[in-house]
């Protein structure tokens, strides 16, 4: 195994390009090194792009912010005016494994490596985040949840590297939030995921919500039905019931050690209807 | 295979070695330059035995290379006591009897002291959310909490400089 | 051992009871203690294990050509280099590397010695082994099935008349009791059977096992390792090479918990053979992952319990049938399991009858009280609902039957005196019972036994020239037993606790010791070293009287200071340890205390534990509120060490009830082999574990001291699923208590009530 670790996107780029054999990009490196222990990964090119400056800055940008692909998820969580705007991202980028593992991980990361239970993802996705891509071709912009295609894969060609996500500005009386079912209240990853993130107009009603699931198809999902049944109401009591349906019935989950399908797809609703609650209360300024 | 040569800082001292491109830091504590203070529970994060600050970032050094550490700053439980004066920490877990096998005691001293520098009065709640990343089978984690709590106390007091 | 008066009454200590810092704490706290995988050696090299990727397959053939032909590699050995053996060593034998067969899914097949971890590794995957892949099987009740795939074709069925002919997965029948359970049901009012599962788990060390072995040309070796019995592993380890027991020295490293679980042996055979092929020292970790799936989790069970009691809720039978798989080989603790699990109360009538199967799993070893925390499981559940069936407070129907002084134990012997009364009353007694719930809450109490062992010990206390002591004891320390044993030591010499140091002796240099396993050191160690320090004071004594002139007999030993024994003995100043010590090479040589022998009459610790937890009805989350633990530890020596003994206790349990599990597939293989996905509680799923020690003493211990480390472990599966239970409206029966497990049997019930 080779190790690089450029200073400049150009120089990663090139060094992808270019590589013979299995090459992949260190960021955090907190799923990374576990595959390289277990032996499931043996890379002959490993990339550190924590030597990139541009990578590793969290800046404030036409009213959002940009996440770059270095920045750890702790450093996300140290920041209030990030955590102002887009607290459900936060808070899912938050819940990513321990402490120790908040130091290195990193959102990008989190949706490279392409695990339909990644914490982050439902969030951004609710958050209408775009992913940014450099290539041998340039640069192309992506909205996160095209990058993932299945469990361990993604969109990106041979070459590419997301270098950034970008997190929108967003009109007043707006909220977001995620919640996810473990079966402890840490270190495991999520049973189900659910990012909601939705904006009032002055009279309080939903203009506008975005639903989505994490952990309940091969990779995270929009459930558009869902935001649908919030949109135009006050989130009242129907409308949230119609909400927990909706996630649900968008659920197309797996048995496996973690949960029962029929568990999944019960939580995916509950949890839809309590982080909507949440992204309401938000909303609404409390 | 061909070795990377890393210049970086453990514990305030300058330090050179040669390691393999996918050796982890951890192995390059324990095996290359015989800190065996942090320990190998698992291997993928998932105890905090490991655990070590990078540039006053708390990490598990098995998820960390040991090429990585070029140019930082490592610092590591065998740094936690200055001389022959504990750390405040270090004293409360042994009053307390924070520990019976110990072997994630070190783990435990190093994410600890990240905590208290960065939430010097942290709440019950605060510790085992911070701390949850470091398993501890042995106690229960009832008096390891107790001795953070008494430490962060003490030094709050400021009757012990950290 | 002949009873000590001084328990007889109330004692009045010095330094036992105080809670000193451990003399091994400096060390832990700094990073300078040595661990299993902490030493290193000239020339070492790095030993890795090939381990079966099957359930249950024929192993063909082994080429280890191409691997021995890698530079960097020093040694390969296979089942070859194990002389096949006939005694009761056998299954250790076929456990630490397989023959012909590989009978679990992490079975050891072969073991490289290399220069580097990445040559060992790369030489692994040179190994061919020639597999043919057989029909496997896991659970305990399939595995009992007349067609079930067999996993050793001469093992015969034992504890059956007559004698099967046909081999089977059955390795053993059980059954003890007294009375007539018939009879007793037909007396009965209210009668309760129900079916439990339980799912294994694993004791969950934090430190993988580890060692470092180095064998000579001479035939003489050297193993430091990581285990609760660095005695045991030197004989077996011995006996599996062919080599001389007094050419094996075996030094106990620090060790990182083992709960039970390092009670045996897995690589340190194969960490010698390998060393004694290569001519240089190996160091062999286990990976987690290996640790999961190739050490001894415990057994997974399948009970049937059933309890008769009269309407004022006193039993009048009870009947169980208890079946534990304990993996490839024989040996799950069905026997003592089932003994201690029913060990809390008094039965005019009671029958147990259990099975000991095999299947396709690692062997399983000790976990803290083995085998009784799934069938307390049963017992304390049944005696639950029995409670609430009849409208009784839990903890009064437990004192309506609690065993006591007198009571005849289902498991034979007639209890001394024993603390199960004491602890359900300070359970009732104790703030948290008196808690108020709210929606979605639920209180849980369980009770619970452990036997307690005493054991082969030996112990050796050595007086230094100034007065302070080196103890050295046999029997690895875990969690804080140096300390104790220094304050026993200073309690019975009477001088500081600071002038005693405990280390854990290597076995050249102490004589044999039993495994510290079965809650016996403070006990065992214990009491050898009162008896060994006893044994110097004797000799002090006759120093003292060679001073004076005057008989032995006439001199006694008081807080460190050797007195003449009254007026008539003479008029001498006292001399002091210190001063005896400094003129021993004048007074007759080096002064030191010894003791050996077999310990019994440990006397059991009871538990009784109540818990209160919250069970989110949408999710099926538990979150445990508040949880006590009140335990009889007969003499609390260092309090601090025994709450946390309790404390650590129920937290494993509570693990164990709540989401620690075994997770097979169906090709037979461990779906969970690490900590992310084996489920052991971490410090945000608890609350603090409050403690309350009662102290009923001992007659079989100098100052009252009972085992405490084991019996914690066995009331909280229960205690939690009688909490979930009484949240949720619905009796569980299995464990783990997992969210999808609460959720789905929720919605059961609302279908039932729906229907």
């Amino acid at each position: 195994m080779q190790y690089e670790a450029p200073a400049t996107i150009d120089a990663a780029v090139g060094l992808l390009s270019k590589a013979q054999g299995l090459a992949r990009v260190l960021a955090g490196g907190t799923d990374l090194l576990v595959q390289l222990k277990s032996g499931t990964l043996e890379p002959d090119l490993v990339i550190d792009i924590k030597r990139i400056p541009e990578m590793t800055k969290l800046v404030a940008e036409n009213g959002g912010f940009r996440i770059g692909a270095a920045v750890p998820c702790a450093v996300l969580g140290e920041n209030a005016a990030v955590r102002k705007l887009w607290p459900g991202v936060v808070e899912a980028a938050n819940l990513i494994g321990s402490t120790q593992i908040q130091g290195r991980a990193t959102v990008v990361g989190n949706l490279c490596n392409a695990s339909p239970a990644a914490d982050s993802v439902p969030a951004m996705m609710a958050a209408n985040a775009i992913a940014t891509v450099a290539g041998p071709n340039g640069k192309r912009e992506v909205p996160v949840g095209d990058i993932a295609t299945a469990p361990g894969k993604t969109s990106l060609a041979k070459g590419e590297i997301v270098t950034s996500v970008f997190l929108p500005s967003r009109p007043a009386h707006s909220g977001d939030a995620y919640l996810r079912f473990i079966p402890r209240t840490e270190m495991d990853i999520a049973v189900v995921g659910v990012g909601v993130s939705l904006t009032l107009g002055d009279d309080g009603v939903c203009k506008a919500a975005r639903v989505a699931l994490g952990a309940v198809a091969a990779r995270a999902l929009l459930a558009e039905d869902a935001a649908k049944a919030i949109v135009g109401t006050k989130l009242d009591e129907k409308a949230l019931a119609k909400l927990a349906e909706a996630a649900s019935a968008a659920c197309r989950p797996i048995d496996d050690k973690r949960g029962t399908k029929e568990f999944r797809i019960k939580v995916a609703g509950v949890l839809a209807r309590r982080a909507a609650e949440k992204a309401l209360e938000r909303a609404r300024g409390k | 295979m061909a070795g990377t040569h890393v210049k970086t800082t453990i514990n305030g001292d300058s330090v050179e070695y040669v390691c393999e491109a996918d050796e982890t830091l951890l192995d390059v504590l324990r095996n290359r330059l015989a800190l065996t203070g942090a320990k190998e529970g698992c291997g993928t994060g998932d105890c905090g035995a490991c655990s070590v600050t990078v540039d006053g970032r708390l990490v598990c050094s098995c998820l960390v290379l040991g090429v990585e550490a070029e140019g930082r700053n490592v610092a590591t439980i065998e740094g936690l006591a200055q001389g022959e004066h504990l750390h405040p920490l270090q004293r409360k877990f042994l009053e307390h009897a924070a520990l019976q096998c110990g072997i994630c005691t070190p783990g435990f001293l190093v994410a600890a002291k990240a905590l208290l520098e960065k939430n010097p009065d942290p709440s019950e709640h605060e510790i085992r959310f911070w701390l949850a990343g470091n398993l501890c089978r042995c106690t229960g984690y009832d008096k390891i909490v107790r001795a953070v709590q008494d430490a962060a106390a003490e030094m709050r007091g400021g009757r012990h400089a950290a | 051992m002949p009873l000590d008066p001084a328990t007889q009454k109330i004692r009045a200590f010095d330094q036992v009871g105080t809670r000193p810092l451990r003399p091994d704490g400096l060390d832990k706290v700094t990073g300078r203690a040595r661990f299993g995988a902490d030493a290193t050696a000239p020339g070492m090299l790095v030993g890795r294990i090939l381990r079966s990727p099957h359930a249950h397959a024929r192993i063909r053939s082994i080429d280890a050509t191409k691997a021995e032909a890698l530079p960097g590699v020093k040694a390969v050995v296979t089942s070859k280099d194990f002389a096949d053996r006939s005694d009761d060593l056998r299954d250790i034998l076929v456990n630490i590397m397989a023959r012909g067969k590989a009978l679990y899914e992490g079975h050891t097949v072969a073991a490289v010695a290399a220069t580097s971890a990445s040559v060992a590794r790369k030489a692994l995957k040179l190994i061919k082994v020639d597999y043919e892949v057989l029909p496997h099987v896991t659970d305990v009740d399939l595995a009992m099935e007349p067609d079930a795939p067999l996993l050793h074709d001469d093992l015969i069925t034992s504890g059956v008349e007559p004698v099967p002919t046909k081999p089977s997965n059955i390795a053993r029948k059980i059954e003890f009791g007294h009375g007539d359970v018939d009879k007793g049901f037909a007396e009965a009012d209210l009668v309760v059977e129900r079916e439990f599962k339980t799912e294994a788990t694993h004791q969950g060390y934090i430190e993988p096992h580890a060692c470092l072995a180095s064998v000579g040309s001479d035939g003489q070796g050297e193993l430091w390792v990581c285990t609760q019995g660095h005695y045991m592993v030197r004989d077996v380890c011995a006996q599996l090479l062919g080599m001389d027991v007094s050419k094996l020295r075996v030094t106990a490293s620090e060790i990182g918990g083992g709960f039970g679980g390092k009670t045996t042996v897995f690589i340190e055979p194969v960490a010698l053979a390998l060393s004694r092929k290569a001519g240089r020292p190996v160091k062999v970790v286990m990976t987690r992952d290996e640790v999961f799936r190739a050490s001894g989790p415990t057994s997974s069970t399948s009970m049937r319990m059933k309890i008769g009691v009269k309407k004022d809720g006193r039993i009048t039978a009870l009947d169980a049938l208890l079946k534990y798989q304990g993996g490839a080989f024989a040996g799950a603790p069905v026997d003592y399991g089932g003994m201690a699990g029913v060990a809390c109360y008094d039965y005019p009538n009671i029958r147990v009858v259990g099975y000991d199967v095999v299947t396709n799993r690692p062997k399983q070893a000790a976990y803290r009280a083995p085998g009784a925390p799934m069938t307390a499981f049963a017992v304390e559940s049944v005696i639950a609902e029995i409670a609430d069936t009849l409208k009784l407070d839990p903890i009064e129907m437990r004192l309506k039957n609690a065993a006591k002084e007198g009571t005849k134990s289902a498991y034979g012997p007639t209890f001394g005196p024993v603390g199960l009364v004491e602890t359900l009353k300070a359970a009732k007694a104790h703030p948290n019972y008196k808690v108020k719930l709210g929606k979605n809450q639920g209180r849980g109490i369980a009770s619970g036994f452990w036997f307690n062992f005493g054991g082969q010990t030996c112990v050796s206390l050595n007086l230094n020239i100034d007065g302070t002591l080196a103890l050295a004891v046999g029997t690895p320390d875990i969690g804080g037993s140096r300390a104790s044993m220094c304050l026993m030591a200073a309690e019975e010499l009477g001088i500081p606790y600071e002038n005693v140091r405990a280390i854990i002796a290597d076995t050249s240099s102490l004589g044999y010791n039993d495994v510290t396993d079965g809650s016996r050191v403070t006990f065992a160690s214990g009491m050898a070293t009162i008896h060994a320090a006893r044994d110097a004071i004797k000799k002090l004594c006759g120093r003292a009287a060679k001073v004076w002139g005057i008989p032995e007999e006439a001199v006694v030993w008081e807080k460190g200071f050797a007195k003449p024994s009254g007026a008539n003995a003479g008029n001498f100043e006292p001399m002091s340890l210190k001063e005896l010590a400094a003129n021993a090479a004048k007074t007759g040589g080096p002064i030191a205390g010894h003791y050996e022998y077999n310990a019994e009459n440990a006397g059991p610790s009871f538990a009784t534990h109540v818990v209160d937890v919250e069970v989110d009805p949408e999710t099926g989350f538990t979150k445990v509120l508040r949880y006590l633990v009140c335990q009889d530890a007969g003499k609390a020596v260092h309090p601090s060490y025994v709450e946390g003994q309790f404390q650590g206790g129920a937290v494993q349990g509570i693990g164990w009830a709540l989401n620690e599990e075994y997770i097979y597939g169906a090709d037979g293989r461990l779906q969970n082999a690490g900590f992310l996905d084996y489920r052991i509680p971490v410090a945000s799923d608890l609350p603090m574990i409050d403690t309350a020690i009662v102290e009923v003493p001992n007659p079989g211990h100098p100052y009252g001291v009972r085992g405490v480390g084991e019996t914690s472990i066995v009331p909280p599966m229960a205690a939690v699923s009688n909490a979930v239970s009484h949240a949720v409206g619905i009796r569980l029966t299995e464990s783990p208590m997992s969210p999808p497990r609460i959720l789905k049997a929720l919605g059961e019930q609302a279908a039932r009530k729906a229907g």
